[in-house]
């Protein structure tokens, strides 16, 4: 008896019963599956990249295929995009919707002025989103192009799935 | 602050309650269209009171734009009104050279009109998807977007950027268009009125549609003047003023287009001048494209155009110019650029846009003073939303057609 002998290697770390309908794998699997399935972004747009964030949640490239759906509501969102320029005035606004959040949560830092200040180098501009908030990933660009957030998105479920014990109240 | 126990002596005492309520609208809120925060006092569901609050999104362009040269100042005019860069882009350049007494190319003045007509239609179809949304039509969302990428593709043949394209240049523009751009232009000149046509097929017959814009925001044109609203605002009044008309710049003087005008000056009023607009957009792409082969060859950047880097000192062997009293002279031996000011005004998809610059002979602009229609715009909110419902001022924000970056700068 043993787990290696009576089960078969189905997936990477996920194992069947033969001849049976169960399936046995780490808690971390499935939760880490489940999450990186359906990550809704918050509806917050601060400036030019917000457009493009538009773009890629409209027609041509569509997000709602990769589960991705815009909540206009930081309660009901797993993932912050920020979207421009933070502004030392809007940074406290940013912080707040980011601690409306649920936990898990991620934060996606979209265009140069989200990565680092970009060109605005002015007595009124965040130096980075990064400065206030723990930032998942980075995408440069002014702005970059939606092919480009996508690829930022797939990016963040890569990371979400190799994330372990990152569930329950101990974690 | 009233204390709960004095609201409940004042209700105890038979006398009525009127403190009125007060809520916060943004900054965070889906259809603020990015940064606006309205501080809202209410009677029930009738806004008494609305103030704008505004500067969350206040870069320092102009500040910035005083420490980069005339070239890279025009690179900050993209990120100002974002969804139209073509026509901010231009604005700046006019300025400039009216500064540098530059003469532009014909072609360029052509290729410069077909650009700013094209985030014309850019800026009013994202206009009408944003709107058609904040009131509930999410169709009309997703068929503006297809086309308007459509343009953006057009626009990353021409320049490589989609949105934040550095297009226009001092002195003309960056290149000349190829033939495939050409053919792509006309081929979408064929077919973007029938494009409109659905647009109008899917809202203008809608009955939620109408009862959401007709009556809402009415704006006698007296008031629209007093308001200081520019551009399709103002003639959703009906008041027939558009500066490609009465001061030309570009080559509007050599096409032929009809400024569309409303007449009650509601919502839906500004919609229809709108949608008309697109259609002239259309037509005075048209019209540059067909006198594009007149000017086959010529170059599209003015001969005695700045370099992309423009020097900071002119060293000539002649004496030092006695610098005139209360003028800072930046080290520049020989004006690179003529001391002076100059001042330009375009139309803009919003409204007017217009630059003033002041130099002082360096390679910098001493003074740069942007004034933005959104900033405008923002201001007849209080007006515009008085005893209208909550519900209203969504569509109030949505006719404006305001852009925070445009507003803040």
């Amino acid at each position: 008896m043993g787990i290696e002998k009576d089960t078969v290697e189905i997936a990477p770390g996920i194992r069947q019963v033969p001849g049976t309908p169960v399936v046995i794998s780490p808690i971390d699997k499935i939760i880490n599956w489940a999450r990186a399935g359906s990550m809704w972004p918050v509806t917050f747009g601060l400036a030019c990249c917000a457009i493009e964030m538009m773009a890629t949640g409209a027609s041509h490239f569509d997000l709602d295929r990769y589960g991705i759906i815009f909540r206009a509501t930081p309660r009901q969102a797993d993932v912050l995009i920020i979207a421009g320029t933070v502004t030392k005035k809007m940074a406290p606004i940013v912080r707040r919707v980011y601690d409306q959040m649920p936990e898990p949560k991620y934060v996606i830092a979209m265009g140069s002025c989200a990565c680092s200040g970009g060109i605005f180098k002015t007595y009124s501009v965040a130096q980075g989103a990064d400065k206030f908030l723990p930032v998942d990933v980075y995408i440069p660009g002014c702005p970059p192009r939606p092919e480009a957030l996508l690829f930022g998105l797939l990016t963040l479920q890569q990371k979400i799935k190799r994330e372990a014990k990152k569930w329950g109240f101990w974690r | 602050m009233a204390t709960y126990l004095e609201i409940n002596k004042k209700q105890v005492n038979g006398e009525k309650w009127e403190e009125p309520f007060y809520l916060n609208m943004g900054p965070q809120h889906p259809s603020t269209h990015g940064v606006l925060r309205l501080f809202l006092e209410l009677e029930g569901e009738t806004i008494v009171n609305c103030t704008p609050i505004i500067g969350y999104l206040h870069r320092g362009v102009e500040k910035l734009g005083e420490n980069l040269n005339y070239n890279q100042a025009i690179v900050l005019s993209d990120r100002l009104d974002y969804i139209a860069s073509a026509a901010n882009n231009t604005a700046f350049a006019l300025a400039f050279e009216k500064l540098m007494n530059l003469e532009v190319p014909r072609r360029a003045k052509l290729l410069r009109t077909i650009a700013c007509e094209m985030a014309r239609i850019c800026n009013h179809l994202l206009w009408l998807a944003t709107h058609a949304l904040d009131i509930g039509a999410m169709t009309v969302f997703l068929y503006c977007f297809r086309d308007r990428e459509w343009l953006l593709n057009i626009y990353e043949k021409i320049c490589g950027a989609r949105l934040t394209h550095t297009y226009v240049r001092v002195g003309g523009v960056r290149q000349d268009f190829t033939q495939e751009i050409i053919d792509d232009l006309y081929k979408f000149t064929e077919e973007f009125p029938s494009r409109i046509y659905d647009y109008e097929t899917l809202i203008d017959v809608n009955r939620i549609w109408l009862k959401r814009t007709k009556g809402i925001a009415v704006v006698p044109p007296e008031d629209a003047i007093n308001l200081g609203l520019t551009g399709p605002c103002l003639r959703g009044s009906g008041v027939y003023y558009d500066v490609r008309k009465f001061r030309p710049y570009d080559a509007y003087g050599e096409v032929n287009f009809v400024v569309p005008t409303g007449k009650n000056g509601d919502t839906y009023d500004r919609y229809r001048v709108r949608m008309e607009e697109l259609r002239q957009s259309n037509f005075i792409i048209r019209q540059c494209l067909d006198k594009l082969p007149e000017t086959e060859g010529e170059p599209v950047l003015a001969e005695n155009a700045p370099d992309l880097l423009m020097p900071e000192k002119i060293k000539k062997p002649e004496p030092k110019p006695v610098p005139k009293k209360g003028v800072i002279f930046r080290g520049a031996d020989v004006p690179v650029v003529p001391p002076g000011e100059a001042f330009a005004a375009i139309e803009s998809p919003k409204g007017e846009l217009s630059v003033y610059v002041v130099s002082d002979g360096s390679n910098k602009p001493w003074r740069l003073r942007v004034r933005t229609p959104s900033f405008v715009h923002i201001s007849a909110i209080p007006y515009m939303a008085k005893n209208h419902m909550i519900a209203d001022l969504v569509a109030i924000i949505g006719t404006l057609d305001i852009v925070l970056g445009d507003s803040d700068r």
